[in-house]
């Protein structure tokens, strides 16, 4: 092995190394690791072989000797850790799926329709860790080590039902056989432990409902984080127009001719547009107007919004009605989901036409598109709420009289059996549990109507699609040879893939999921079969039926915007578990938390039973109202500093900038005053060839450098030379002398000049410097 | 993962994967790609680091360069003498440049490179559809919004400075291979 090799032949040096000379020598190999761990970012070509083998050579040489040996197995430890972590980076990487899929969906489509696709699986994977969690801590123990089905009255079908339970009608509405299963709240038992590892599953119900918002908060803020950096600054939009579309406008994604072929022409219309703009300068024809119709363009969407908010709770109210009613058509059972979706469905078209009126710049109208397409989801979902909160409030009274009932029934149960058999003194056996008088449960209830509305959304996005983009597909490609008008350029051609709603339409349904998966365990599981569904069949509708974008799309910016979405939505479904778990009784016969009076209560109950007495007093004094109001205070006052202090941050780096900008205004005027070389800031790039290589910017004119990379530094900051030649020995080097280590210049074909260190060469620099001198002008290059 | 591969020793793989943003099994399927482009030049065996480049012509056919208005540009900024052939080493180095997992700064040096001369960029861009007025016009206002000390060129400063504000430069400056 090559270092022990080297490290034979360097034994005899080793002896001889004070200890001074080998703590430097440990110091320079410590750099030259750090440099090789940084060698990706530098633009470097694979040049780490003369580093790594200066390292190779003197760190066996450092192992040896006595008391080296623990400094030799730190590195030997060190290097197995960091072999293993590439390994399993490697393996991870490879575990991500649907990478092929995404590519081609890339090339034929861009990055901004990838990037919905890239949304949709970064949601399959934080839906699979939550049904992780609420399958292996809740469905999986109550299986296991819980009471089989029909052993006790919550999970057996009631008698009055048992007829019908096994109807398929009645199982498409979540009742009957489905209804007692692990699906819903109402199966699980409130035993405190269960089974033989004594596992607590009324308090492993709460954690993981509670945890699931956590995992979901964490990662979303984690996601949102990491996208922050990606994002830059909110700086002016206006002020690099041309210049960004210039060199940030081709996707270099594209892989397929007639997307490359939109792009071409979109890119075009696109500066022609900006061209026109900025040669004419318009002034707004008449402000009042164009003030009149957004205001009255706001109004009419307002009323929109307020209308089908009515109708939703309208629908709702005649819901619980037919709830009474047994012969209800499909329609009728089905109104309410279907209801909101149609709205879900034909709302936004509504809006952006009414939002024509407006005439604002593309960019602002999305925004406002986006926020109102918002506010109808997000005020249908609540009004839902309410509307099921009245359902739930009714459902609470009727449980008292209930409860009272099925008490009642009991102990007449009791006496009559006892009267029949005339013998007082055999224990009648317990009712069968079919016939017990059951509450209404309304934590069912809610479950199951999270559930309906969830599979109707799924079924109603699959028909959209089915209906929207692929019967339209196959009408225009077909229809279109005995047609009067080309359908295809003409009026409904083929779609184009809406990111946008899509995107909302995805946020939306996973609010829902974290409010319901409290109430239907089993929700979960069902949304990630959905996912992985939508996952494929998207794919293959997009590539199948829809057209690439005739429109430049940037979505790159709106990434965070849909993960601040999102966990704004995160919020909002919080709220209503929260509230729930805090103030509502729980159902007195149904469910983990049955008999108690809150549902927090199990947590009070483990704190006093199961942690030793010292805890429950530690508890007890941090619920203090003394000690949280402190808290809360401390935690405004830190947000506000680091809130000062960023804004401070932010001012200094503000002056900092414009400090450079002056610096540089200033050793130009210098220079140019001073120096006989008006020249340029050339760009010398190594191209390889030698051993020691490094990129940096100069200005011959300025007389100053600038080195971005540090490695094989020659000179100190501040010297004022290139190289220890001045600009005269440059472009005279008759007068100059010829020693001057390090630097070597040469040009290649295209009349580029390179200049580079390492050979002790000195070389005049090429005819293009003596242009700068004769004051010929450049070409508008660097 | 595990397999027994004699396209390159351990140690090759290493360095590969020091000096680029790629894993063990995207550096070996690059390699499949490289050879792929023309089989009879690039030897299967890399274990001696053979001295082989692959010419321009084939390398700007890949389906991921193919309708790429830059393609001539990119490939020539990554090889040694300005001509556009590439080593593996280059090739390799490419796209590790233009992966997503490549930071903002080190996209930027070469983006510069590409975007070298604005008439010629902004022709490849819009396929020549703009009137010369236009294309000058084009040309001065992006001069005068980027350039920051005044001489009227774009330096590596002023586009460095420019294009880190930009919010599509990371997502659109990325090739999937």
């Amino acid at each position: 092995e090559k270092a022990s090799s080297d490290s034979n032949s360097g034994s005899e040096e080793e002896d001889s190394m004070s200890e001074g000379e080998m703590a430097r020598l440990m110091e320079e190999v410590e750099e030259k690791k750090k440099l090789i761990a940084t060698m990706r970012n530098k633009p470097w070509r694979m040049k780490r072989r003369d580093a790594q083998q200066f390292v190779d050579k003197f760190e066996g040489a450092l192992g040896k000797g006595k008391g080296r040996k623990w400094f030799a197995y730190k590195v030997m430890m060190t290097k197995k850790w960091i072999k293993f972590q590439r390994d399993f980076d490697n393996f991870k990487t490879s575990c991500i799926p649907w990478e092929r899929k995404i590519k081609e969906v890339e090339s034929h489509f861009g990055s901004s329709v990838a990037s919905y696709f890239i949304f949709l699986r970064w949601m399959y994977g934080m839906n699979l860790v939550l049904f992780g969690f609420t399958f292996g801590l809740v469905v999986i123990p109550e299986v296991l080590m819980g009471l089989p089905y029909g052993s006790i009255p919550r999970k057996t079908v009631p008698r009055p039902e048992q007829d019908t339970a096994q109807d398929y009608s009645v199982l498409m509405d979540f009742n009957g056989y489905c209804k007692y299963s692990v699906l819903f709240y109402g199966y699980y038992n409130d035993q405190r432990t269960i089974g033989l590892l004594k596992f607590r599953l009324p308090l492993s119900y709460l954690l993981v409902g509670i945890g699931n918002f956590g995992y979901s908060l964490m990662l979303v803020i984690r996601t949102m984080a990491k996208n922050a950096d990606v994002g830059g600054g909110d700086g002016d939009e206006s002020e690099f127009t041309f210049a960004w579309k210039m060199f940030t406008s081709w996707d270099y994604l594209i892989g397929n001719a007639e997307t490359a072929d939109n792009k071409y022409a979109s890119i075009t219309t696109s500066f022609k547009e900006s061209i026109v703009d900025e040669q004419e300068n318009q002034k707004d024809e008449n402000i009042h107007l164009r003030r009149f119709l957004r205001v009255l363009a706001n109004f009419m969407i307002t009323c929109s919004l307020g209308g089908s908010g009515y109708l939703i709770y309208f629908v709702v109210k005649r819901s619980q009605e037919f709830a009474n009613r047994d012969d209800l058509s499909w329609y009728e059972k089905n109104e309410l989901e279907i209801i909101m979706s149609l709205l879900g469905l034909v709302c936004p078209p509504l809006f952006e036409t009414i939002a024509e009126l407006e005439d604002y710049h593309p960019r602002i109208a999305l925004k406002w598109q986006l926020g109102r397409i918002f506010a109808l989801f997000l005020g249908n979902l609540y009004t839902f709420l309410f509307a099921l909160f009245d359902e739930v409030n009714s459902k609470l009274e009727e449980e008292q009289d209930i409860k009272n009932n099925s008490i009642w029934i009991m102990k007449e149960y009791y006496a009559n059996f006892s009267r029949l058999t005339n013998d007082t003194e055999a224990t009648p056996p317990p009712m069968n549990p079919a016939d017990v008088i059951r509450g209404p449960c309304w934590e069912t209830a809610v479950g199951i109507e999270f559930v309906k509305l969830t599979v109707s959304d799924i079924q109603v996005t699959y028909l959209t699609i089915l209906i929207g983009d692929f019967a339209r597909a196959m009408i225009v490609r077909f229809l279109n040879y005995c047609w009067c008008w080309d359908l295809e350029a003409g009026f409904p051609s083929y779609g184009e893939f809406d990111i946008s709603g899509n995107v909302l339409g995805l946020v939306f349904n996973q609010g829902m999921i974290w409010m319901g998966a409290f109430y239907a365990p089993g929700l979960v599981g069902i949304n990630v079969l959905r996912l992985l569904s939508s996952m494929y069949y998207q794919c293959w509708a997009v590539m199948a039926t829809n057209v690439p974008h005739e429109r430049v799309f940037k979505a790159s910016k709106s990434n965070n915007f849909y993960m601040g979405l999102l966990l704004l939505v995160l919020f909002l479904s919080l709220l209503p578990v929260v509230y729930t778990i805090m103030s509502l009784p729980p159902s007195f016969d149904c469910g983990p938390f049955s008999g108690r009076l809150k549902m927090f209560d199990v947590i009070m109950e483990t704190i006093d039973l199961d942690l030793p007495a010292f805890m429950g007093t530690l508890f007890s004094y941090a619920a203090n109202p003394g000690l949280i109001i402190p808290a809360v205070l401390l935690m405004v006052l830190a947000i506000y500093y680091l809130n000062a202090v960023s804004e401070a941050y932010k001012n200094s780096n503000n002056e900092l900038k414009k400090k450079m900008q002056l610096v540089r205004r200033d050793s130009k005027r210098a220079a140019v005053e001073s120096s006989s070389l008006s020249a340029e800031k050339l760009l010398f790039i190594n191209p390889g060839s030698s051993r020691h290589c490094s990129l940096f910017v100069f200005h011959p004119g300025s007389r100053r450098r600038e080195e971005p990379e540090e490695q094989y530094r020659q000179h100190q900051p501040g010297d004022e030379r290139l190289g220890g030649l001045t600009a005269e020995q440059i472009l005279h080097p008759a007068s100059s002398s010829s020693s001057t280590k390090g630097w070597s210049v040469k040009s290649d074909n295209n009349g580029s000049t390179y200049a580079t260190l390492g050979e002790k060469v000195v070389e005049r620099v090429y005819k293009f410097l003596k242009c700068l001198e004769s004051g010929k002008n450049v070409q508008k290059r660097h | 993962m595990g397999n027994k591969q004699t396209i390159f020793t351990d140690e090759q793989l290493d360095a590969y994967q020091d000096c680029t943003f790629f894993t063990r099994k995207e550096i070996l399927r690059l390699h499949g790609r490289y050879h792929e482009l023309a089989p009879h030049l690039v030897p299967m065996d890399y274990t001696n680091e053979p001295d082989c480049k692959v010419p321009l012509s084939l390398i700007v056919n890949m389906p991921e360069l193919k309708e790429n208005p830059f393609r001539n540009r990119i490939v020539e900024s990554f090889s040694e003498g300005g001509d556009g052939n590439l080593s593996f080493n280059e090739f390799v180095d490419m796209f590790s440049v233009l992966s997503e997992m490549a930071p903002r700064e080190l996209k930027a040096i070469y983006a510069f490179k590409i975007y070298e001369d604005l008439e010629k960029t902004l022709n490849r861009l819009t396929k020549e559809e703009l009137t010369p007025e236009e294309v000058e016009l084009v040309c001065d206002k992006t001069i005068e919004e980027a350039d920051l000390d005044g001489d009227n060129k774009l330096s590596f400063a002023d586009f460095e400075n420019m294009i880190s504000r930009a919010p599509d430069f990371l997502s659109t400056f990325h090739i999937r291979i």
